[in-house]
């Protein structure tokens, strides 16, 4: 019982991560139809962003200033990175057949990658865990359970970022407008909305979420290298999959989901094979609801 | 001055000339209809005027206010709406499915709500005129859903609503985006006699309220009772052109079209597939 407790908030804070991370990718999947396989890159730089503000900060503020710096920094950097990628990568390529941004994507990544790699060096990078602590919520037989402060402020602060997302998607002119773009562009244009800077914004929002998930990643297990994103990037897109690509709940949803089975796995039955059990079930569940959890049916237009 | 001033405009298609050096006006306050039977480029021509396509030659100005005039086929497609004035409905119903009929009449007030937001910052922290802003715009959609009797639906997805409604409902988002020309797109197809008498007041009501309509209609009842100005197309050019008790008696209109049946003309070519 201790124990499942214990995994359940270790499998939560994961789950969280992978669902910022995933918003990127249902987001740009939702509004051009493409999967951005640079997301996960920019997540990486976003870590990369982190780490080089709060090595810079190091005793010269304190810890919450300097997150918040970390954070914001971060943010608009990597916000800057999605509208780039998208102008020289994507835009280019829209109207071109369906492989071509995808390929780009994959093209763009590799970039991203390498980049880092030669700039921060392929060595791993570590911080010291800058908030110790926590809380003990349990000792049964022996078997402390354990809420980190950490974990804790990992969970409001994806709470708070997810809230104002929601908000931003669901009742500002901004929101309704990448709604409209992402179901009908051509009419969203004819009603005089700038299809272009929706998609620029839709980009720049979904790499400053990544950004997020970026920063604590790196709290979270303070080591980091250029190679991260690969991973991380390849379980958000899994977890927009398996909550229905397209919509926003099912990437939270999903992510959560996948954050779960990993840590169960891991600690009923081997770390090894987590990664296969969160493929395995994902596909499962696509073989019983081929459009994800939470994902509408594609009707065909005639 | 007129709202709509179309100049020599033509269309191809590769090979085909949907559309052949077509002039005519739309004067201002009034109700102007292009008829013709299938294929003789009415969606073409359509598609032109509101931006969809970018014609092959000759010029379409607009007239959002006397005394100013903008060349449309030079506007970006999101301009057109905002510089131009011109809104349009569609033969098959293009509404956002998935989102509400409110919403759907906040989207087509999207550039002056954003200006209000201060580009989104301001709107996600709620400040500034954007709550005003935002007040206006309801009111605005309220109004509309009123016009088309649609008040009780405005929370339902559009996507659910009968199809009388939807078709409705995209006029009142056309009419959300302040146009000084609605272009309605075979408004009153698949509707009962009932909705389409519903649908002559309502555009009645939309041109006394200050709005020039142009419309494409099949259903000769509508546009004999409804139009000021009527404009024949046949084949891609335009054959005639005249008030309704004037083109009823026109002998060429007759022959072309009346005379042919208005359906089912086995020699018309294809040209509105494209659309």
């Amino acid at each position: 019982m201790a124990y499942a407790l214990q995994q359940l908030i270790n499998g939560l804070t994961l789950g969280m991560i992978y669902g910022l991370i995933a918003i990127g990718y249902t987001m740009v999947y939702g509004i051009i139809g493409m999967i951005n396989f640079a997301h996960g890159d920019v997540f990486m730089i976003g870590a990369f962003v982190g780490i080089i503000v709060l090595t810079a900060l190091t005793g010269l503020t304190s810890v919450p200033l300097g997150l918040l710096v970390a954070f914001i920094a971060s943010a608009i950097i990597c916000g800057v990175y999605g509208f780039s990628i998208e102008r020289v990568a994507y835009r280019p390529l829209r109207g071109s057949f369906r492989l071509a941004p995808l390929i780009s994507a994959i093209g763009m990544s590799i970039v991203l990658e390498n980049y880092v790699q030669v700039s921060q060096g392929a060595l791993e990078r570590a911080i010291p865990s800058l908030i110790p602590g926590g809380v003990t919520l349990m000792n049964q037989g022996g078997f402390v359970v354990q809420l980190s402060w950490m974990q804790l402020a990992i969970v409001i602060v994806t709470i708070a970022v997810l809230a104002g997302f929601t908000y931003l998607v669901t009742k500002t002119p901004l929101g309704r407008a990448m709604r409209a773009v992402e179901q009908d562009a051509k009419m969203a244009a004819l009603l005089g909305i700038d299809t272009d800077r929706t998609i620029s914004l839709t980009f720049i929002i979904g790499s400053a979420l990544a950004a997020f998930a970026g920063v604590m990643f790196l709290l979270y297990y303070g080591v980091i290298d250029f190679y991260i994103g690969f991973n991380a990037g390849i379980k958000a897109f899994t977890a927009a999959v398996l909550g229905g690509i397209g919509s926003l709940p099912g990437a939270v949803l999903g992510g959560l989901l996948i954050g779960l089975i990993e840590a169960f796995w891991s600690g009923y039955a081997t770390v090894a094979y987590k990664d296969a059990a969160v493929y395995s079930i994902l596909a499962i569940v696509l073989m019983f609801m081929p459009s994800g959890l939470l994902g509408r049916h594609e009707v065909e237009k005639v | 001055m007129n709202v709509l001033t179309v100049t020599n405009l033509t269309m191809r298609f590769g090979g085909l000339t949907a559309v052949n050096n077509v002039s005519f006006t739309a004067a201002r306050g009034h109700i102007t209809a292009i008829i013709g039977p299938n294929g003789a480029g009415k969606t073409t021509l359509f598609n032109c005027i509101t931006g969809f396509y970018k014609p092959s030659a000759g010029s379409i100005a607009v007239s959002p206010e006397p005394g100013k005039a903008v060349q449309l086929e030079k506007l970006p497609g999101h301009a057109i709406a905002r510089k131009g004035r011109v809104a349009r409905t569609f033969q098959n119903i293009r509404l956002f499915g998935g989102m509400t009929a409110l919403e759907n009449l906040m989207v087509a007030q999207h550039n002056r709500l954003q200006a209000a937001t201060g580009f989104g910052v301001l709107g996600v922290l709620g400040i500034g005129g954007y709550r005003a802003a935002e007040r206006r715009g309801i009111e605005l959609a309220r109004h509309w859903l009123e016009q088309t009797g649609l008040v009780e639906r405005a929370d339902d997805p559009a996507g659910a609503l009968p199809y009388g409604a939807q078709r409705r409902l995209e006029i009142a988002r056309a009419m959300c985006t302040e146009p000084a020309l609605l272009c309605l797109d075979e408004p009153a197809a698949g509707l009962n006699p009932r909705e389409s008498a519903g649908l002559n007041a309502l555009l009645r009501k939309i041109r006394e309220g200050g709005c020039s309509l142009l419309l494409i209609e099949h259903d000769m009842g509508v546009v004999m009772n409804l139009s000021d100005h009527i404009i024949v197309l046949d084949h891609g050019k335009k054959i005639a052109d005249g008030t309704p008790a004037e083109i009823r008696a026109d002998p060429v209109v007759i022959g072309a079209y009346l005379g042919e049946g208005e359906e089912d003309d086995p020699d018309a070519p294809v040209a509105e597939h494209a659309a």
